[in-house]
Order: structure tokens, then C-alpha cells, then sequence
């Protein structure tokens, strides 16, 4: 080989200057910020969640028994030692900061859609003392279950109560068992794992794919042309706490 | 060195059965939580830290204190702290030992806790507390050791233990800053959230170990020929009271910004503590209990006839003491989780599976503190009544 250190370093060099270019390399809104795809054809997933729609349908569940039968998420009667993937918040509590005395308090009450956020800049991330939940280059914040000690700090640090902890043994809550995904065992933490297994087969998460009145639209951020950012263009999206810098990477399209 | 540990005396043993009691108590109910789980506590999805985090919290803060009797000994010369300096590295020893223990009580899966080791993390304040705190162990277990032995052989501690103490005035510090730091720089929770946490630790652990210490010492003066001297509790009752007027400065200045500033979310907690939350109002009396005991004590600690007086001295440093137990080893943590990020409440209290195990980590501590102490009187020839 005749690439001596000098010249790697150069062209590593080069290579950064050309990412810090905006439109060149990567989509321009994406050059320079931190946690943003680092190769070009990296995807940057996302979702947008259309609120009007999905409350039209009130008792409509259909996303969250998908993902749970899927993914042997237990159902745990006591509240105390829920585990939770995608489940109902009232909208007040998905966005404490959006409500008030005068405002609607029939959207106050109505149910939001809430999963793991798959932050850009994921608080859960940085406290684990393991290294058992990181980042990926497409944005999904993953987990190990078999390095999590069970410490719990990242339940602290998630300011969206995304994560949950196996207070008690999971198996004994499971109706039927999915062969095809892990079970968990106790004392370890689980999330949304924004259906990264199928995610490898290209197909689009769960919730999405199941939701009978696309209600859910899931897509690559980074891609200007894709059409979650058409509709991210549209119309206009809330997202929970944005003022915490976690850059939340799920849309609520109001 | 250890066989002063085992002698003729029959008041040493029972009172050591009666804390390998609580010790086996803890332990049996502690091997029911890794069959059962942490289902066992109190803790729940929203309130995910507890009685164990919270215990680690205060003791870190009495580990701390050491260095309120070795800093003037060492820095300033205080010679009348010369007997105390080994009492509080031990008192170190064994409280850095529970807070060790009280961690790994509160871990889902204990038997992978080496992968902090195998996989270290320096974004995490958990790792680096998992630093501090070892370092500091192992710091003490080096300077009391060198000091009994020297005192045994009657000859002056070596050299190497000047430098290692300065580096243990400064560690000491840096155990209870981390320790904030796992807390007051999470964006999640408002409550924890505010630069004074790490100051107001050091402050609470600056009154709160001291307190202790003079404690010990009276009772020691009873139970054993060990006399620390009027003078020396008297310098450190000065410390614990300028200590405990700083921390619940701090706490004041924590009520200002708080309530002056009016946001909701940082309100919140404070209510909840003080006057209850939309009807949940669990621990309201503990907390005002708390403040009652922390105007107490300075009533009584800067009044010099109440500080020198030992009986009223007592009372203070019990008021301290407690006081600052109640304020850090149940409010602090608890209230950073009610109400959760999305304004729910869950409340907390310890199962009793939960007390036990932590009595047993407290029995651990009490073990070691009397066997440690014991050792180190006996060289001196300061046992028996």
C-alpha cells in the first residue's frame, strides 16, 4: 500500500472540511451538528404522530397491543412496576407546559401517543455508567439488556419517562411469548427500540405499519425530500420539552 | 493488629451479637430481593431511586466530614485533634464501606456491576463516583493503618503520610462534589437541578459528621478510657456550628430562587415537601420535623453556654444529626422524583424488606466502626472503663 500516515491524515482532514461545507457531503441541515449522520447515506429516522387524527379514534389501541405482542412486553396490573414501550398520556402531561387555565381542556385530557424519543442528544445516553444504551448513526437510542446493571440512572436522567425498569420478573405477565425477540430478565431497563429488528429488514416500525388510520408516518430527518419532511414542511409539529436541548425526534403534528 | 479486636469482654460482646443480628436480618432479606427482585422496595416506575440512594447520599456526606479533624491537625496545627484525626479516617472507612453497600443493594443486576469496569464511562458521574469513592477507601485504610502502627511501635507515622493526607483533604471534597453532581446536572429533574447542591452537601456532611463524631466520643468517654478532651470537642462544636448555619443558609437561598423566580416545576417539589402536594403530603411532617431540629440545634449551638454544656451539647448534635438524616437521607432524593417529569404523583415510603436491608448495611457500618475503634483504642491502651 502506498497511503503513508501523512497522506491519511490529509485526506481525513480534507474529509472533515468537506462534512463542515453545508450541501455538501450531507444534507445541509444536518452538516455540522453533532449526533448528525456522519456518511452520507446514513438515514436520520424519525416520526411524526398526526394528534387530530389519532383522536378521532379514541379507544383505538391498536399500535401499542402491536408493539407489546411483538416485542414481549409484559403487562403488569401494578402501576408501580409498569414496563411501557408506546402507551396513552394525557396531552397535559405529554406537554406539561402547554396548558392552561384558558386553553382547551378537552385536548387537555385527550390521549397522546408517547414512546422513547430517540433523542439527537439522548440525556440517557451519557449517564450510563456501562455504556448499555447508545446512539446509533440513524438515531436510534438502543440498549443492552444483558450489560444494563440496573442502576437506573438512565430512568433519572429521561425527562419524557420513556424507560422502564424490571421491578419484578417479566415472564409471569407475558399472555403469549413472541419467539422471534428477547424476554428480559428482572433488574435490567428496556425501551422503544424504534423496531430496530425490523428496521434491518427495511421494513418501518411496528406502530406505524399497524396503525389503521396513519395516524403515524415514520421517515429519514435528514433527507429534505423525504415525505416526512414534506409534511414536517406542512404543517406545524410540537415536540415534548424541546426547551431541554434533547432534540426529541418524535413530531406531534397538531 | 486484629487480635485486638478479640478480647475478655463481655459488654463488647453482646453488643456485637446484637449487630450481627441486624447484619443477618438484612442479608436474609437481601437474598429475597435478588430472587424476588427490587419489587420488593417501595420504588416504582416513577420514583426510581429511594432509601438506599439516599442513604449512599448522607454517608458520603459523613466519609466527607473526616476532613474537618484532619485539615486543622495537618494545615493549622491544631494539635488538641491529634487523638480525633484516627477516629474520623476510621468513621471514614466505615461509611464509604456502607455507601459502597448501599449501592450495590440498589443495583437490578449486582452480579454484572464489574461492567463499570469492563466498560468504563467517563460521561457518567457514576463512574466517577465509583472512582472517588474507592480511591478515598483506600486512601484511609493507608493513613489509619500507618498511624496504629506507628502508635504500636511508639515511633513518628513515615513520611509518605504528610502527602497523603493533603491528597485526602482535597479527595474528601471531591467524594461529596461528584456525588451532587450525579444529581444536580440532570436536565429531568428541576428539583436537583441548581448549583448550590454540591456546596449545600458539603455544608450538611461538614455538620452532620462532626456531629457524630462528638457523639462518639462521649459515649466513648463512657464505655472506655478514650478522652478527647474538652478542648478539641469544643473546637469541633464550633465547626458543626458554622457548618449547619451554612447549610440551612443554603437551603434558604435554594427557598428564594426557588419561589421567587415562581416557576412551576421547580415550586412543585418544594410544595411538596413543605405543605403536600394535591393531597399527597407524605413526607410534610418529616420535613418540618427537620426544620424544627435544624432551629434547634443552632439555638443551642451558638448559644456558648448550650455548646459547651455536654448535655445540652448532646441534644444538639443528636438535632443536627437527625436533622440533616431527615433533609438528605429521605426528602432530597424522594422529592427530585414527585411530581415525575410529566406532573404525576407516585408517592414513596420503604417496604420494610428494604428498612431491614438498610438497618443490616447500617449494622455493617456499627461493626466495623467498633472493631475499628476498638483495635485503634487498644494500641493507645485506652480500653476499659
Amino acid at each position: 500500500m502506498s497511503i503513508d500516515r501523512r497522506f491519511f491524515f490529509k485526506l481525513a482532514g480534507l474529509t472533515a472540511l468537506v462534512a463542515e461545507v453545508p450541501g455538501v457531503g450531507v444534507p445541509a441541515e444536518n452538516a455540522g451538528k453533532k449526533g448528525a449522520g456522519t456518511t452520507p447515506d446514513t438515514p436520520r429516522w424519525g416520526m411524526a404522530i398526526d394528534l387530530p387524527l389519532c383522536h378521532e379514534h379514541p379507544d383505538c389501541g391498536v399500535c401499542m397491543q402491536a408493539c407489546e405482542k411483538a416485542h414481549n412486553v409484559p403487562s403488569i396490573p401494578d402501576p408501580r412496576h409498569e414496563v411501557k414501550w408506546i402507551w396513552k398520556e394525557e396531552f397535559s402531561h405529554a406537554f406539561p407546559a402547554q396548558t392552561g387555565r384558558y386553553l382547551s381542556s378537552e385536548l387537555a385530557e385527550k390521549p397522546v401517543m408517547v414512546l422513547c424519543n430517540h433523542c439527537d442528544a439522548p440525556a440517557c445516553v451519557g449517564v450510563c455508567p456501562t455504556q448499555a444504551t447508545w446512539k446509533r448513526e440513524d438515531g436510534v437510542v438502543m440498549m443492552d439488556w444483558h450489560r444494563c446493571i440496573g442502576c437506573r440512572y438512565c430512568i433519572v436522567a429521561c425527562p419524557y419517562g420513556s424507560r422502564s425498569f424490571n421491578w419484578v420478573d417479566p415472564s409471569g405477565y407475558l399472555a403469549e411469548r413472541n419467539p422471534d425477540f428477547p424476554t428480559r430478565s428482572t433488574g435490567v431497563v428496556e425501551k422503544c427500540n424504534l423496531c430496530e429488528e425490523r428496521l434491518a429488514e427495511n421494513k418501518t416500525p411496528l406502530c406505524v405499519e399497524t396503525c389503521p388510520h396513519g395516524a403515524m408516518h415514520f421517515g429519514d430527518l435528514s433527507d429534505p425530500k423525504s415525505p416526512l419532511r414534506k409534511l414536517l414542511d406542512e404543517r406545524f409539529a410540537i415536540r415534548r420539552k424541546p426547551g431541554l436541548g434533547t432534540e426529541p425526534q418524535v413530531y406531534y403534528l397538531v | 493488629m486484629l487480635e485486638k479486636a478479640i478480647s475478655n469482654d463481655r459488654r463488647y460482646w453482646s453488643w456485637v451479637a446484637v449487630l450481627v443480628t441486624i447484619i443477618g436480618v438484612g442479608a436474609w432479606f437481601y437474598f429475597r430481593q435478588l430472587q424476588v427482585g427490587l419489587g420488593i422496595t417501595g420504588m416504582s416506575r416513577d420514583v426510581s431511586w429511594g432509601f438506599y440512594i439516599a442513604q449512599f447520599t448522607f454517608l458520603v456526606g459523613v466519609a466527607a466530614s473526616a476532613v474537618m479533624v484532619v485539615l486543622p491537625y495537618y494545615l493549622h496545627d491544631v494539635k488538641v485533634f491529634g487523638k480525633l484525626t484516627i477516629l474520623g479516617e476510621l468513621l471514614a472507612i466505615a461509611s464509604v464501606t456502607m455507601c459502597l453497600l448501599f449501592v450495590v443493594a440498589d443495583l437490578g443486576q449486582p452480579q454484572r456491576m464489574l461492567n463499570m469496569i469492563f466498560h468504563p464511562s467517563p460521561k457518567s458521574i457514576l463512574f466517577w463516583d465509583m472512582v472517588v469513592l474507592n480511591g478515598y477507601l483506600v486512601i484511609n485504610i493507608l493513613l489509619s493503618w500507618a498511624a496504629i502502627r506507628a502508635e504500636r511501635r511508639g515511633e513518628t507515622p513515615p513520611s509518605w503520610v504528610r502527602p497523603v493526607v493533603y491528597l485526602s483533604i482535597l479527595w474528601a471534597v471531591s467524594i461529596h462534589t461528584v456525588t451532587a453532581f450525579i444529581y444536580s446536572g440532570l436536565a429531568a429533574r428541576p428539583f436537583w437541578m441548581t448549583a448550590v447542591l454540591a456546596p449545600r452537601f458539603l455544608a450538611s456532611a461538614f455538620a452532620a459528621g462532626p456531629a457524630l463524631l462528638i457523639l462518639i466520643c462521649l459515649v466513648l468517654r463512657r464505655v472506655s478510657r478514650f478522652e478527647a478532651g474538652d478542648e478539641a470537642l469544643s473546637k469541633v462544636s464550633i465547626i458543626v456550628t458554622y457548618a449547619m448555619g451554612i447549610n440551612v443558609f443554603f437551603i434558604l437561598m435554594e427557598l428564594f430562587t426557588v419561589f421567587y423566580s415562581n416557576i412551576p416545576e421547580h415550586m412543585e417539589h418544594f410544595k411538596y415537601l413543605y405543605v403536600g402536594l394535591e393531597g399527597h403530603h407524605r413526607l410534610v411532617p418529616w420535613m418540618w420535623t427537620s426544620a424544627f431540629l435544624a432551629v434547634l440545634a443552632l439555638f443551642l449551638l451558638i448559644n456558648p453556654k448550650t455548646r459547651t454544656n455536654h448535655r445540652t451539647l448532646t441534644v444538639a448534635c443528636l438535632a443536627v444529626f437527625f436533622s440533616i438524616w431527615i433533609d438528605k437521607g429521605l426528602g432530597m432524593v424522594v422529592a427530585g422524583f414527585v411530581p415525575n417529569p410529566m406532573g404525576e404523583i407516585t408517592e414513596y415510603w420503604p417496604s420494610l424488606p428494604e428498612a431491614l436491608i438498610s438497618l443490616g448495611i447500617y449494622g455493617v457500618g456499627a461493626l466495623m466502626v467498633t472493631v475499628l475503634y476498638r483495635i485503634a483504642l487498644s494500641v493507645r491502651g485506652e480500653l476499659g472503663a
